[in-house]
């Protein structure tokens, strides 16, 4: 198994370095907060929030080669149940309408059921992000489709490509053929299937250095394919752009690509993406229970500004005053037709 | 090390040969932007006909622009590679057609 770049102490896995690269931008790239400031969206204030994301885990049993969060296998950063625990009294407290489950593998840490069974008591509408192939992991996974059809919970799951090929040079060996498997056992129980509110959304995300291509024609080629050769359905397909952090970083210093693939953002910078960036209307909740404008700035400790950090002390009002922080990858989110948890924005 | 007859940044500049001639390249890049929108083809099927022309008259820019374009179209490398097998087949049909005519020659020429 492929370690994560903090068990190899490789560099890019201190976020130090990485924030000193996407802080000395290349020669001609013009910083992400001098852009946005031309089209008076400088300093990035946030909308309402309407989703809390929480990260409740590094641990994963994939070490995808794109991955933001650096997960895997070998990482034990887990959510203990009374962070868990502060998360849902700031929920009860505030009118927030989603709650985005995300890590690693959420579904690894022991209290991810007892997590959501609690904000269900809450009558909250429940994210999940799950990896699929965790379903077959181990029998004990095996009933999470029942768990999450049980609690009406959104299932988004990865799936780089309708070819095994692309998914696997990506996610890992066999793993476009465990993720069929899971996406099939889903549809078993009603997911994704006409006639019932259970919602599986797929997330496109490019193999490389290169930029997604439109989301409805994607979405078309997915279902056309899924059901042709595999007689699997969803409900929608999010096409997602990679960000330039932890291991896609990596991948573009190491190869020579990091400077045209941030040119190559910088150009399809879209000025009517930036009002609808996810980091407006979205807190992120760390492992640890310290809070960020957005999964990515998690990965690179960038805590809030202007507000207390941490859930325990969670203040949504004064959230809601924040300044946004931004560096470089912040394009990542305002390339082309824009992109977020949710797929495309403008 | 000698020059090379192709550079690759040469490709960016694509847009400049309107300083020559400013007219024809606006009235040129007008028509193409508007050929590779989505019509009665998709994006994709266009970017892949183009990976698959620029195969057939061997242009190095063309090959780097539309394998790009073909992969931000969401295009993989089975359907890639089969557009350029379409390529080979047309060039080796074309050549192999001829053989039609080296027929009709050799049989008009011999008892």
């Amino acid at each position: 198994m492929t370690k994560s770049l903090k068990a190899q102490n490789h560099k890019f896995g201190s976020t130090a370095y990485q924030m000193e690269v996407l802080d000395s931008p290349p020669k001609g790239i013009t910083k992400f907060a001098d852009k946005i400031d031309t089209v008076g969206f400088y300093p990035l204030k946030p909308a309402k929030t309407e989703i809390l994301q929480v990260n409740v885990g590094k641990m994963c049993n994939q070490t995808c080669k794109h991955c933001h969060v650096d997960a895997g296998p070998d990482r034990k950063e887990i959510m203990t149940r009374e962070t868990m625990q502060q998360c849902i009294e700031a929920l009860a407290k505030s009118d927030i309408k989603t709650v985005d489950l995300t890590g690693g593998a959420p579904e690894m840490n022991p209290d991810f059921r007892w997590f959501v069974e609690e904000i269900k008591k809450l009558d909250r509408h429940v994210i999940v992000r799950c990896n699929l192939t965790i379903i077959l992991a181990n029998p004990k996974y095996h009933d999470l489709p029942d768990f999450f059809k049980k609690h009406e919970i959104e299932v988004v799951s990865s799936l780089p490509h309708f070819s095994a090929r692309r998914t696997d040079a990506q996610r890992g060996e066999g793993v476009f053929e465990k993720s069929i498997k899971a996406l099939q056992m889903l549809n078993q129980v009603g997911y994704g299937k006409e006639g019932t509110d259970l919602l599986l959304n797929l997330v496109y995300n490019p193999s490389g250095a290169f930029l997604p291509p439109s989301q409805a024609s994607l979405e078309r080629d997915f279902k056309n394919k899924l059901s042709k050769e595999y007689d699997v359905a969803f409900n929608n397909l999010f096409a997602i752009t990679n960000m330039p952090i932890s291991r896609f970083l990596d991948y573009l210093v190491s190869s020579g690509k990091y400077e045209e693939y941030l040119q190559k953002l910088v150009d399809a910078f879209n000025p009517s993406a930036i009002a609808n960036v996810m980091c407006r209307n979205t807190i992120s909740i760390g492992w640890d229970g310290y809070l960020y404008d957005c999964d990515f700035n998690q990965m690179l400790e960038m805590k809030v500004k202007d507000a207390p950090q941490h859930i325990k002390n969670f203040d949504i009002a004064a959230l809601e005053q924040r300044e946004i922080l931004v560096s470089q990858h912040c394009y990542g989110c305002t390339a082309g037709a824009g992109s977020s948890c949710g797929g495309e924005i403008a | 090390m000698s020059k090379p007859y192709y550079v690759e940044e040469d490709l960016k500049k694509f847009g400049n040969i309107s300083e020559f001639q400013p007219e024809l390249a606006k009235k040129f890049f007008d028509y193409y932007g508007e050929v590779f929108k989505e019509g009665a083809l998709s994006e994709r099927e266009k970017s892949l006909i183009a990976l698959a022309v620029s195969h057939a008259i061997q242009c190095p820019y063309c090959i780097d622009a539309y394998t790009t374009d073909s992969l931000e179209k969401g295009a993989d490398e089975a359907q890639m590679m089969e557009a350029i097998h379409v390529t080979a087949a047309i060039r080796g049909g074309a050549s192999l057609v001829h053989g039609v005519q080296m027929m009709n020659k050799t049989k008009d020429l011999t008892m």
